[in-house]
């Protein structure tokens, strides 16, 4: 089988609207919540997040183009675009057909929804905007880049909650590693900042009143996020070969189901995904783990649970970057796995800010408020989602 | 220029982002790089503006910028006065 090598990354995010931006605002531990700007805030229990801010669709996007494609599909050409001209691609008609898409999305083009629903429940307009469907649909992001780049190989969209473009990054993954294809553009976004939406979070009772607080004793949920990120992946020897540079490989992929609860993590669930990622991988033990990492009680503990199960006396160092970029849902995988390629590349572990009182339960080094200079080979990032559905990536240093 | 046909060609301007100048009755659908998923986002509009509801039938029929101001002159006349 192939080795798969990373040649290009895109990410927009509450960190900037580039991947400079991104790593710079990482390397220093910049935390990217704030106030909402998106909708009228002042009825909910919250009012941070880690929104995309200063962002005009109108320098991204020309005419009535910009009708047709919703915030979060944005998100997803803005990072599709960066990553494929840094990974320096010549395209031919034969490479857009053995080139692979697959984007994750967790609520898709909501806000889109959200705007036609209060036209009609509230306003009492009878019509609802017909481009309301193309804008909303989950594979948008998928078919704008695909329709950007000419790419007409396989393209899809899978959806599994917080860890949709973890999914979507192993799939693409497989296929470039099994030589079904010979390129992928991969990763994912979103953009859910509407007041019925962010009302339905609210009545979750998850989302932290103040800030993003992971693994700390007096964490108090966590915060939404919005952006996207996308990598090119190819394989190494190609890459080599045709003399692009490699900022890493994804050297793993493991997958589990919890067959527990909606919403209540299991430790077991998550470890087995661990397991099977590094077994893929073909090691057992690694420097750097960017874990899930929400804040939310439960899941810091198990997260922490599980990982100290999964590597016993070797527990690496761990960082939750959502403390910084918020909790992205279907971007999230995708600008955690970029997190991770940029943390081994630079030796460099981001941490995670705004800890502030150990938490015994925990019981890992999880990098608290200031990056790390520390040489790392190989390094893990999670991703375990509502539902009990767990994607976990290894990622190689170049 | 009729009002409606005014604010047809307004409306049909608007929604493609091009300037109204260029939008007449005589304009071809090509020419404005009107596709069917444009045409369904025009007839939204048209409805908006006027706030008629055009039946899917009527709006299958419709070839050229003419026939939409003729259609909608028609859904005009037949709303029941207020």
């Amino acid at each position: 089988m192939r080795r798969v090598a990373i040649t290009g990354i895109g990410a927009i995010s509450a960190l900037g609207s580039t991947v400079r931006e991104f790593w710079d605002a990482l390397a220093a531990g910049r935390c990217g919540i704030g106030p909402i700007e998106q909708c009228d805030a002042s009825s909910l229990r919250f009012r941070h997040a880690a929104e995309v801010r200063g962002y005009r669709a109108a320098d991204h996007f020309e005419g009535k183009k910009l009708d047709y494609i919703d915030r979060f599909a944005q998100f997803a050409v803005i990072a599709g675009r960066e990553a494929v001209a840094q990974a320096g691609i010549a395209w031919s008609d034969e490479l857009r057909e053995r080139t692979a898409i697959v984007t994750g999305a967790c609520v898709g083009g909501q806000t889109t929804e959200d705007v036609g629903f209060f036209e009609l429940y509230a306003k009492n307009n009878p019509r609802v905007n017909p481009l309301t469907i193309p804008r909303v649909m989950a594979n948008a992001g998928a078919s704008h880049l695909s329709m950007e780049f000419g790419v007409t190989g396989p393209a899809w969209t899978v959806s599994t909650a917080c860890a949709s473009s973890a999914h979507a990054i192993g799939q693409a993954f497989q296929l470039v590693r099994s030589g079904a294809v010979e390129m992928a553009i991969t990763g994912g976004s979103e953009a859910l900042f509407s007041l019925g939406h962010l009302k339905a979070w609210e009545a979750m009772r998850v989302v932290s009143p103040d800030t993003c607080r992971p693994f700390s004793r007096d964490r108090s949920g966590m915060i939404l996020g919005e952006g996207g990120g996308m990598l090119v992946l190819e394989p190494l020897d190609a890459a080599l070969a045709r003399g692009a540079e490699v900022l890493g490989e994804i050297a793993g992929f493991g997958m589990s189901a919890d067959a527990h609860h909606l919403t209540q993590p299991s430790a077991e669930g998550a470890a087995r995904a661990m397991r099977s990622a590094l077994r893929d991988a073909g090691v057992d033990a690694l420097g750097y783990v960017n874990a899930h990492g929400t804040a939310t009680q439960v899941n810091d503990v198990t997260e922490a649970r599980a990982i100290r199960a999964v590597f016993g006396d070797r527990v690496p160092l761990v960082s939750s970057t959502k403390s910084m970029h918020g909790h992205a849902l279907g971007a999230a995988g995708a600008l955690e796995t970029i997190a991770t390629v940029l943390a081994l590349r630079h030796g460099v572990l981001p941490p995670t800010v705004n800890w502030r009182e150990e938490d015994p339960e925990v019981g890992l080094d999880v990098c608290a408020n200031e990056a790390r200079e520390v040489a790392v080979e190989w390094g893990m990032s999670n991703s375990f989602a509502f539902g009990g559905l767990n994607a976990v990536l290894v990622v190689r240093r170049a | 220029m009729s009002d409606i046909e005014a604010r047809v060609l307004k409306a049909i301007a608007e929604t493609q982002r091009v300037p109204v100048d260029r939008v007449t009755v005589e304009t071809p659908f090509e020419e404005l790089g009107i596709d069917s998923m444009d045409a369904v986002n025009i007839l939204f509009a048209l409805e908006n503006e006027f706030d008629i509801s055009i039946p899917d039938e009527a709006a299958k029929q419709i070839r050229s910028i003419r026939e939409m101001v003729e259609g909608v002159e028609k859904l005009v006349a037949a709303k029941p006065a207020e």
